[in-house]
């Protein structure tokens, strides 16, 4: 299992658009991917609830990755945060 | 006529018939089902139906929309991909043996809610969008159309709210706006109006009723106002003021950035008019050089007492910044005549534009122009803020004025609270009087700001408001433009710069005379500044100062 915490600098926070790109990017992993929000947490792969956290700029998320392409999804999906958001 | 207010969401006025959008009211029934299975295959085969139906969307809106509004459609195929909404329509069917529809119809009501009770706007905003994936998929599944607007001319559309593959689907060449009842200012209507340049007016609620389809509408998407049914004068006057904005969007097209320069390559300055805090927005937009006039009276029209320093501080401060380095000439308090505050207990007169107004009012009550002149000097170090008094008639008057602005200033020294020193002030020209003694006016201020509308009414003794003077009144009465003249020619002889910030600085039918005359600048309404624009570009001064322009006012 591998995190990381990321600061959302988007001012946007992680609207609709962002979050449709991060559920593709992140059902191209066998690994289960979870974004955690204060005490709720939202697959990433579920667009519907991924928007539901309602995560606004300046938030701080921590991103679980457990699978065994968890490396690889480690490096990608964190690159993808900083690239989107 | 009925006059609704809602929020202008795009700017524009349509003129129009109001069409009704009504969607069809999609009859859902429960019904036990044997084969699940089937059932669950209807569902697919429908979603798989709707996304075909969202990229032939994502299509027609990149090819006449854009690509912001064209991803909606991309994201509501996501939505529809979705593990959670798909489940939770599997479950029902096969758990509950219910038909698609119901188990469709539980699904969007679930996640309808989800987002439509959450704390953030836009996220509540997308409730919408759940209910427009579902409802594309409902109704593949009972076969039902969707209607489309069906009228042979352009109309407004008027719905509850509308949703963004209905918008897409319609006719662009038939919409001249959109007005709902709910919606916000990120809403797909807004959004939408804004894209393709249409008014768009939101937040009717139940003003807006059903009773109004196919009646004549006008929509003011500036100022949110809706008029059922308009009167001629109503009419007459959006019918201006819809043209002038065309002329506008076409003008500012060829002359956004561009100088204010004659075809001999004189410059003139051409700055806005504004009455509200909140009007800086259309003077940048409209690319004003600055704020040739600030009317401050809307700070005392507005309240129920005397605002106070800090209010008005904050207000100067605000527009000054807004402004950017572009100068804000900011009017003191012109109240009495036909503005009135009644916590200024002025008494009632029997001629109260030759009354009890403006600078008179400040030179009696001392308190009153000292708070005002106090937040004025604060708020001079955040911009470029210029001071002018109206209704000057005497030197003594100007002189007075000085005084106090002195003891301000030093006030403010003492204080050790920062000012801008070198504070240009100057003076309105509305009286003949100060007109006829401008040469001596011009040694005690740093610019004259000539103020047309009351130099016309005190020059013509014409009241303007009165009908039955209209054809006593001209407009181009050649003593306004004599004293005009005068007021111009003395500036320059003392070397001060020159305005004019009433009605005639944007009359067009004058903008030779007034560059002949050597006027360094007009500030004139916002949406006035191009046509303007376009005229200065295409005049030249010396031909018309060779042609005599100037020889009836000399």
């Amino acid at each position: 299992m591998k995190e990381f915490t990321y600061v959302v600098k988007d001012s946007a926070g992680i609207h609709a658009r962002p979050a449709g790109l991060l559920a593709k990017k992140a059902a191209g992993f066998k690994s289960d991917i979870t974004i955690k929000k204060d005490d709720k947490s939202a697959a990433a792969k579920k667009l519907l609830a991924l928007m539901s956290l309602c995560v606004k700029c300046e938030d701080q998320i921590t991103v679980v990755i457990d699978g065994e392409d968890e490396d690889t999804a480690y490096t990608e999906i964190k690159a993808f945060f900083e690239e989107n958001l | 006529m009925i006059i609704l207010k809602g929020k202008g969401v795009s700017d524009g006025i349509a003129i129009g018939k109001l069409y009704f959008y009504e969607r069809i009211q999609l009859q859902i029934e429960k019904k036990t089902i044997e084969d699940t299975e089937a059932e669950y295959k209807r569902f697919e085969d429908a979603r798989g139906k709707a996304i075909e139906q969202l990229n032939a969307l994502y299509n027609k809106a990149l090819e006449e929309i854009g690509e912001e509004e064209a991803k909606i459609f991309e994201m509501h195929k996501m939505m529809l991909d979705d593990e959670d909404y798909l489940d939770s329509v599997k479950d029902m069917i096969f758990d509950e043996k219910v038909n698609a529809e119901y188990a469709l119809d539980k699904a969007k009501e679930t996640f309808y809610e989800m987002f439509a009770s959450m704390d953030d706007e836009y996220m509540k905003g997308r409730a919408t969008d759940i209910k427009d994936i579902s409802e594309r998929v409902m109704k593949l599944l009972l076969n039902t159309s969707s209607q489309i607007v069906d009228s042979d001319e352009p109309v407004v559309i008027a719905s509850d709210d509308l949703l963004p593959s209905e918008t897409v689907q319609m006719d662009k060449d038939k919409l001249l706006g959109f007005i709902t009842m709910y919606g916000s200012s990120n809403s797909h209507t807004a959004i939408l109006g804004r894209m393709m340049g249409i008014p768009a007016v939101i937040n009717l609620r139940d003003q807006l009723k059903l009773a109004f389809h196919d009646k004549k509408v006008i929509v003011d998407g500036f100022t949110g106002e809706i008029f059922i049914e308009p009167d001629d004068t109503t009419y007459k006057k959006y019918f201006e003021k819809q043209r002038e904005h065309e002329h506008n969007k076409e003008l500012l097209k060829q002359l956004i950035g561009q100088e204010n320069i004659t075809l001999d390559g004189r410059t003139i300055d051409i700055y806005a008019n504004i009455g509200h805090i909140s009007d800086a927005d259309s003077a940048l937009q409209n690319d004003a050089g600055g704020v040739g006039l600030f009317r401050s009276e809307f700070l005392y029209l507005e309240n129920n007492d005397y605002p106070t320093e800090e209010q008005q501080f904050e207000v100067y401060k605000h527009v000054a910044e807004k402004m950017g380095g572009k100068k804000v000439i900011i009017r003191t308090l012109d109240i009495g005549a036909d503005k009135q505050a009644d916590y200024f207990a002025i008494p009632k007169e029997e001629n109260p534009a030759l009354g009890y107004r403006a600078i008179r009012i400040c030179l009696d009550r001392e308190y009153v122009f000292k708070t005002q002149l106090r937040a004025l000097y604060r708020a001079s170090i955040y911009g470029k803020i210029a001071i002018m008094f109206p209704m000057i008639i005497s030197l003594n008057e100007v002189r007075r004025v000085k005084n106090i602005v002195d003891e301000v200033k030093l006030e403010l020294f003492n204080e050790n609270t920062p000012y801008n020193r070198h504070v240009e002030l100057g003076i309105m020209i509305e009286t003949p009087a100060a007109a006829i003694i401008s040469d001596l006016l011009a040694k005690e201020v740093d610019f004259f700001s000539i103020g047309t509308n009351d130099l016309t009414q005190y020059t013509l003794a014409i009241d303007r408001q009165n009908q039955m003077l209209e054809d006593f009144y001209e407009p181009h009465h050649p003593a306004l433009l004599r004293l005009i003249k005068t007021v111009a020619d003395n500036a320059h002889r003392n070397g001060i710069w020159v305005g004019i910030c009433g009605e005639l600085g944007a009359d067009l039918d004058l903008t030779e005379e007034f560059l002949a005359m050597g006027i360094d600048e007009l500030s004139v309404r916002p949406s006035a500044i191009f046509a303007l624009r376009k005229k200065v570009r295409e005049t030249n001064v010396s031909d018309c100062l060779k042609s005599g322009i100037l020889d009836p006012y000399q």
